[in-house]
């Protein structure tokens, strides 16, 4: 099977005088179709950033140094701008962290959603809103046909993110980007929220490149994930064993702060230790980078 | 760099008024009220009358240093007076809330309705012309700017919770306002203030045209272009030259001023129109 | 939305009557009288008899508590007085040159739009451009000139110099002589609604939901045309309204300059003749007009935003 989304040597970065000043350092991974990959990392590592490339929304003076992104075998960065336009929203879709800025607060919710119908599939407004409240009732909106004429500041933090992934999936994407979709919300907010995503990507056969800095939430997502440090990818792999044996010393230290469950029954009363203790001497830690072959069997998400 | 940029124009320019101001007596070549020589009157810039001479012969260049001495002074003592109302019922009424609030918020609101032009306008008129009568009535106009500014800096520190913490440490009120509150809002206030120098001298120039600022011959550059418009056609250096110091000065307030908003901006956000 | 509106018309009116008390009292302690400048010639003081019998007819010998009651309850009738000078109702003064002024402030603001707004937007979607640069040079720059300055210095090149226009006067009302001193009256807006419009645009182009309809595939003209103008233009529109209704208080200097007829030079010569009656009815109608123009934009605001209404 051909991967849908192939990422190779990605280098971004500033140009600034005669100089390059790379924030992203030959990052490589794949997207199977329909699977669910999760980019961790610490802010600052890189993982928005590479989803902006990839969606080609890099804004100036951010800019590709090198590398090549294949999307259903193209290079996006090769690609003219208006292609890139037609593909975006429509073939892959990006879903952001903050669903309270995120809608145009001047525009009712069924209105944006049915801008996706008309740009991508050429449809008459009025059939687009109509299609929008199918859209609203599939991401498990009640009482779509009233929702459909609200504007976001009436709608709470959960519902505006389900409209945001109303208007990623109208137009079945291949690819939907999800950025921190539930950072921004409630925890019991956040369990619907991501539920809905699974299924509904489930259902279509979505490919999910998920992004978060919170273990527990790649954990419940992803089949496999890239963890990554100061623009590199330092590990990958499937997400139970990534979890259950990590190999790079980040990802052992990324882990070992997390507390768990019954530690103090089993290994008596301990620090919580932070990544710094754990981690000897943060400059030499990209060097090694553990990529672990994929599987025929596709992992399951832990 | 555009950030820089404000600060360091803004700055020199700055600079180089109050420079004006204060060696004017070693800069000027004449006395600018009593060397006044009506057989040299009316004469365009030369080598003796840098940038000519006006209607009573004096020289203009000289008058303009020394103008530079009043407009500063209009400019930073409006301004200190401005600040220390504004900040005083701004801060206060952020603090206290209840009537007090009230009551300042409707005094802002109805300075704010009056144009501040004509506000001074009004207390000249009351008071008389004259530096004095300038000062005060400069003084009493833009207070209410600052003190909306004051007032909402004040009502998001207050948000922050050190507030209560020194207020259950036993500071008292005026301690906690003086030592912990003041410092933090100076910045948009010292914003304000810079932006207002350069209103000020502005409204100077204004009101003397109007005929109720300094009053002749002191050598304010309001006045200066109050007398040049009878001669804009026969000697027209005698308004070219004190309209280009009023904005060459004002130019460095704002500059300066916008300078510093920006380097204050990420912290705090100041909106004035 | 009914609500809303009379709820923001009556606040306006505790101020309006502190405005008008605030007026009165200022101008009660106005030191030489009216009679004074009119009677004295310069060399001789005027007769006191004559004096006398001036105030009285005036109405200035009653003690200030009773004119405070005359004045209050002739506003409550709507009624401004009467001039000292001219012995005619002061709204009927007013009423004469309000149309003046008016002209000139639509006029300015014409000018100040047409320029600015464009300038504005364009600056802010090439941020760092020359023509950014530019237009925030020239807009600082605006906000630096003293008014009658450029105003004389644009009558010496255009009416004197070049002839093209009149120097000043209303003339026979046409176009030509309003030119000069809209012009003049316009810079200000002009530069700060430069300013403003350029910071409006900036905001909502950085906006999370102009990210998201690009990312949506929208084209940077759509993402313009449908995202940005509209919330971008709420926020002009309200400073054009700002603006507008400080215009005529603005506008003192350059009538004067001018010789424009309107009811900021009716200001200055009441002052100086203390005509006090006029003094205080232009200045309550100037601050009415800057209120009502305040009001008015809320309102317009409220209808544009939907957020607004909620509260």
């Amino acid at each position: 099977m051909k991967p849908l989304l192939d990422v190779r040597n990605l280098e971004l970065g500033l140009r600034h005088g005669g100089q390059a000043h790379r924030i992203l350092k030959g990052v490589s991974f794949q997207i199977m179709p329909g699977e669910t990959y999760g980019l961790v990392g610490e802010s600052g590592s890189g993982k928005s950033v590479t989803s902006l490339a990839i969606i080609g929304l890099l804004k100036k003076p951010l800019q590709t140094l090198g590398g090549e992104i294949f999307f259903e075998g193209r290079n996006l960065l090769a690609l003219p701008r208006r292609e890139m336009r037609s593909l975006r929203g429509n073939r892959i879709a990006m879903v952001f962290q903050e669903p309270m800025s995120a809608l145009n607060p001047l525009q009712t919710v069924g209105r944006q959603i049915a801008e996706m119908y008309v740009q991508h599939q050429g449809r008459s407004w009025a059939q687009a809103e109509k299609m929008a409240v199918e859209a609203l009732a599939s991401v498990r909106v009640p009482t779509p046909e009233r929702r459909v004429r609200d504007y976001p500041h009436q709608m709470s933090g959960g519902l505006r993110q389900r409209v945001m992934i109303a208007m990623a999936l109208a137009c079945d994407p291949a690819l939907l980007i999800a950025d921190e979709p539930t950072t921004a919300l409630d925890v019991t907010v956040q369990a619907e929220v991501l539920k809905l995503i699974r299924e509904l990507c489930a259902e279509r056969g979505t490919a999910v490149l998920f992004i978060s800095h919170d273990l527990g939430v790649i954990a419940t997502m992803c089949q496999r994930v890239g963890v990554m440090y100061a623009g590199c990818l330092v590990e990958e792999n499937a997400t139970r064993d990534l979890f259950v044996s990590p190999q790079h010393e980040y990802t052992r230290g990324l882990l070992g702060a997390l507390p768990k469950l019954g530690s103090r029954r089993l290994h008596g009363r301990q620090r919580l230790v932070d990544i710094d203790s754990f981690i000897a001497d943060r400059s030499r830690l990209t060097e090694t980078r553990f990529i672990a072959p994929r599987n025929s069997v596709s992992g399951e998400a832990g | 760099m555009k950030l820089g940029f404000n600060l360091i124009l803004g700055g020199a320019l700055t600079a180089l008024v109050i420079l004006a101001g204060l060696l004017a007596p070693w800069l000027a070549h004449f006395d600018p009220v009593l060397d006044a020589d009506l057989m040299s009157a009316e004469l365009p810039p030369d080598s003796t009358f840098w940038f000519g001479t006006d209607a009573q012969g004096r020289d203009v260049y000289s008058r303009i240093l020394y103008g530079a001495q009043i407009s500063l002074t209009v400019g930073i003592v409006s301004q200190i007076i401005n600040t220390i109302i504004g900040v005083a019922l701004g801060m206060s009424a952020a603090y206290w809330g209840g009537w007090w609030d009230d009551l300042v918020n409707g005094l802002t609101n109805v300075m704010l309705a009056i144009p501040s032009l004509i506000f001074a306008l009004a207390v000249m008129a009351v008071l008389g012309p004259g530096l004095v009568s300038l000062l005060i009535a400069l003084g009493l106009t833009n207070w209410s700017w600052t003190c909306r500014i004051a007032r909402s800096s004040t009502l998001s520190l207050k948000s922050l919770g050190y507030v209560q913490a020194a207020q259950t440490l036993g500071y008292s009120d005026p301690r906690i306002m003086f030592t912990q509150i003041l410092p933090n809002i100076m910045g948009p206030v010292l914003v304000m203030a810079t932006l207002g120098m350069g209103s000020a001298v502005l409204s100077e120039a204004a009101l003397s045209f109007l005929g109720l600022g300094i009053q002749p011959p002191f050598p304010s550059w309001g006045s200066m272009l109050t007398d040049a418009r009878q001669m804009i056609q026969i000697a027209p250096w005698t308004a070219i030259f004190p309209g280009m110091a009023i904005f060459f000065a004002v130019l460095g307030f704002n500059l300066l001023g916008d300078g510093l908003r920006d380097m204050l901006d990420p912290h705090m956000r100041t909106r004035k129109l | 939305m009914l609500r809303f509106t009379i709820r923001r018309v009556l606040q306006i009116i505790p101020t309006i009557v502190v405005v008008a008390l605030l007026i009165f009292v200022i101008f009660s302690v106005v030191p030489g009288s009216f009679a004074t400048s009119l009677l004295s010639d310069g060399k001789t003081t005027p007769d006191p008899q004559l004096m006398a019998r001036l105030n009285e007819q005036l109405g200035l010998d009653k003690p200030v508590h009773q004119r405070f009651i005359t004045y209050v309850g002739d506003l409550a009738q709507l009624d401004l007085g009467t001039s000292f000078r001219t012995r005619r109702p002061v709204l009927e003064l007013i009423n004469e040159r309000i149309w003046a002024s008016l002209q000139l402030a639509v006029a300015a603001m014409i000018f100040a739009v047409v320029v600015a707004v464009p300038l504005g937007f364009l600056a802010a979607l090439r941020p760092g451009s020359i023509l950014d640069t530019v237009t925030m040079v020239g807009a600082v720059s605006g906000l630096s000139l003293p008014q009658f300055w450029l105003g004389l210095l644009l009558m010496y090149v255009f009416a004197l110099q070049l002839n093209w226009l009149p120097s000043f006067g209303y003339g026979d009302g046409s176009l030509r002589n309003l030119i000069l001193p809209a012009i003049t009256l316009g810079v200000t807006p002009l530069a700060l609604l430069a300013r403003t419009t350029r910071a409006g645009v900036l905001d909502v182009l950085n906006g999370d939901f102009v990210r998201t309809a690009h990312a949506k595939g929208l084209s940077e003209a759509q993402v313009v045309r449908r995202h940005v103008a509209r919330n971008a233009l709420v926020l002009i529109i309200t400073t054009v309204g700002l603006l507008f209704g400080s215009l005529i208080g603005q506008a003192v200097v350059i009538e004067k300059l001018f010789a424009w007829p309107g009811i900021g030079s009716l200001l200055v010569d009441s002052v100086a003749m203390r005509d006090i009656p006029v003094v205080q009815g232009t200045i309550l109608v100037i601050v009415v007009w800057f209120l009502v123009i305040n009001t008015a934009v809320d309102i317009v605001y409220a209808l544009v935003d939907p957020r607004i209404k909620q509260e």
